[in-house]
């Protein structure tokens, strides 16, 4: 399918894959062993400006879009989702700097985070509070000039590694959502550390970990937007956020369809090459299929946002979210399939696959929420007619 | 330090087909890359750079098409480019091309330092690197895999040997050329990427860097390839024990049964 990409886009698309290729694939399997987080790979991302992608020129970014984002997702992710994560998490915790921050706060963090020498995460999830974040119940107080942060958020995606993080939590609980705010907590932060390191069934490259805030003071000019405005800047970070994760599950399909087909040409029983059995043709031939309309939505949407970022894309980037991680899921175990008992054993790079897919129906939004999402748009539309 | 690194486009293939008439390499249905030993060529001078300050030229002799590796190279961090690029240098051998690449570097002068790979996949001579300095008449040092200072005018290195290294000091300007065990190449970057599409590639012909007529291109190439072949891998040789005056004595033996002596 042609995407009708510009010239810089496909640039992204060209160093990413030589990335991916060259850096990453090497790699991949001893850091899914180790799970460690993948700094001397981090550091050539942010050599070759992948983390200048999305973050206009002004503030030491390339000023590319959403899209272009994506394509760098998904092309890192064909070889390593779980490498290609600190990318999006990264972005996920920048893009509420980036769409509420002031120009001091832009000024301050954007350009570190561009160049790659500082990683950002976004902290929204509680122990108590995942798919419902009104449960949120980590406790900002204000003091004079500064917040006293008491709570703790878990799974926080790039969480120890990252730098700047941008962190959920109530002024005022008896408010519900209304009582959100977001602050910029720095790592080094006096009260301020990190819990156990999460043991996964995929993403293994990936640091997931708690952050912990017991009388960290915040000084108010890391709050983010105005007081209260934290449910509104967490939805609409997510609502940008979504496409990335999106368009890494389309790369870990279309990593997992490359294999499976490479493997079904090359695979001899009953004396021929299992690609011959219509039985493998038919089920790759649905599976390319599902990849390539996942990448259509997923495009489709980051267009639409970075054709106009006031638009509401609630349910697009909701869809292209579900979509696109149901796909994943089933490519990759269908991968494992057509590669059988090899599939099953980790020296065959599927079976990572599959448990690197699995994350991404749940995070950002379980795909329950997603539908929720959808569902809402769709009575909204109905009723405004 | 202003730095001047030598690439050469060559086929992108460990194969390389032979034409069995000229014995010259077949180009054609190619993919072209810079040669991999220029990677590190130009990777050490982009370092140097960082490191020192100062601006690095890549260079290249070569049909128009080199543009190409030229544009990479500014992708990867060289700051000027040199498409040496006239009809009357084609079917040039080491000996010319030595002495094309040597009166445009004249050109560029002052320089302090020239990297150039070991040598290039497809022509195997490794010859061309030396053959500049020569033509320049400037020191060089083949096959180093560490640059161990540079200062005051000079340079250390430490060349790479079968049994071991050397480390060699040597005054600036000079020549080196290197081997993979010096660095590990960067990719490009995006905005590398930029403003290698935008870049400007220097054309110079014969003219521009004063050639003379009768020491470019293929009438002016004495050399002539009768055959290519893989050389035989140096065997083990032969290890003489004992006693010092022993070894000395079968030694001498053996060198005047080899008419050495």
């Amino acid at each position: 399918m042609d995407y009708f990409l510009s010239e810089g886009q496909k640039m992204i698309v060209e160093l990413c894959k030589k990335i991916a290729e060259e850096k990453i694939k090497p790699v991949r399997q001893h850091y899914d062993e180790i799970e460690e987080f993948p700094w001397p790979i981090v550091e050539e991302m942010a050599k070759c400006d992948l983390f200048r992608i999305y973050i206009p020129e002004e503030y030491g970014g390339l000023g590319g879009g959403i899209l272009d984002l994506c394509l760098a997702m998904e092309e890192l992710s064909k070889v390593d989702g779980a490498i290609a994560l600190c990318l999006a998490a990264t972005a996920l915790g920048t893009f509420p700097i980036l769409l509420f921050g002031s120009e001091e706060q832009k000024r301050k963090y954007l350009p570190d985070i561009a160049a790659g020498k500082r990683l950002a995460a976004f902290a929204l999830t509680e122990p108590q509070a995942g798919s419902d974040a009104t449960a949120i119940k980590t406790i900002a107080r204000k003091e004079n000039t500064t917040y006293r942060l008491n709570g703790t958020k878990c799974f926080i995606t790039n969480a120890g590694e990252a730098e700047i993080y941008t962190v959920i939590a109530s002024t005022s609980p008896e408010r519900g959502v209304r009582g959100l705010c977001v602050f910029i907590v720095e790592k080094g932060t006096p009260g301020f550390s990190f819990g156990k390191k999460e043991k996964k069934l995929g993403i293994h490259a990936s640091s997931t970990r708690e952050l912990i805030f017991q009388d960290c003071f915040i000084p108010k000019e890391n709050l983010l937007g105005k007081e209260g405005q934290g449910f509104i800047i967490a939805l609409k970070t997510l609502y940008v956020s979504r496409p990335g994760v999106a368009a890494q599950a389309v790369g870990i399909a279309q990593g997992a369809l490359d294999e499976a087909l490479n493997y079904a040409r090359q695979r001899i029983q009953f004396g021929q090459a299992i690609i011959h059995f219509q039985a493998i043709q038919h089920l790759l031939a649905d599976l390319a299929t599902q990849v390539e309309a996942a990448r259509a939505l997923v495009y489709s949407t980051a267009r639409m946002i970075d054709a106009d970022p006031e638009k509401k894309v609630t349910k697009e980037s909701a869809m292209s979210k579900l979509f696109a991680s149901e796909v994943a899921m089933k490519v990759t175990t269908e991968a494992v399939q057509i590669f059988g008992g090899y599939g099953y054993m980790r020296e065959y790079p599927v079976e990572k696959m599959m448990r690197d897919a699995k994350i991404t129906q749940i995070y950002e939004g379980t795909n329950q929420i997603q539908r929720n999402e959808i569902a809402l748009a769709l009575i909204k539309e109905s009723a405004s007619k | 330090m202003n730095i001047i690194v030598c690439v050469k486009q060559v086929p992108a293939t460990t194969n390389v087909q032979i034409d069995p008439k000229t014995g010259r390499i077949i180009r054609e249905g190619v993919e072209a890359i810079i040669n991999p030993f220029d990677e590190y060529a130009l990777e050490e001078g982009i370092r140097l750079k960082e490191k020192f300050g100062g601006k690095v030229t890549a260079i290249s002799m070569g049909p128009a098409q080199v543009e190409t590796a030229l544009r990479e190279c500014i992708a990867r961090g060289a700051d000027e480019t040199i498409l040496l690029s006239d009809t009357n240098f084609a079917g040039a051998d080491t000996l010319a091309t030595a002495y094309t690449l040597a009166c445009a570097i004249k050109k560029l002068a002052p320089y302090d330092l020239i990297v150039c790979g070991k040598q290039a996949i497809d022509g195997d001579t490794a010859q061309v690197g030396p053959g500049v300095a020569e033509k320049l008449g400037i020191p060089h040092v083949c096959y180093v895999r560490k640059i161990r200072e540079i200062k005051d005018g000079s340079i250390w290195v430490e060349r790479l040997m079968e049994d071991g290294y050397d480390i060699l000091f040597t005054s600036l300007p000079a020549l080196i050329t290197v081997v993979k065990e010096i660095n590990v190449p960067r990719l490009p970057s995006l905005r590398g990427m930029t403003k290698a599409k935008k870049a400007k590639i220097n054309i110079w012909n014969a003219e521009t860097i004063s050639a003379e007529k009768n020491r470019i291109g293929l009438t002016s190439s004495p050399t002539t390839v009768k055959k290519v072949f893989t050389p035989p891998t140096r065997s083990g040789g032969e290890t003489v024990a004992g006693p010092p005056e022993e070894q000395a004595k079968i030694l001498v033996t053996k060198l005047k049964e080899l008419k050495i002596l």
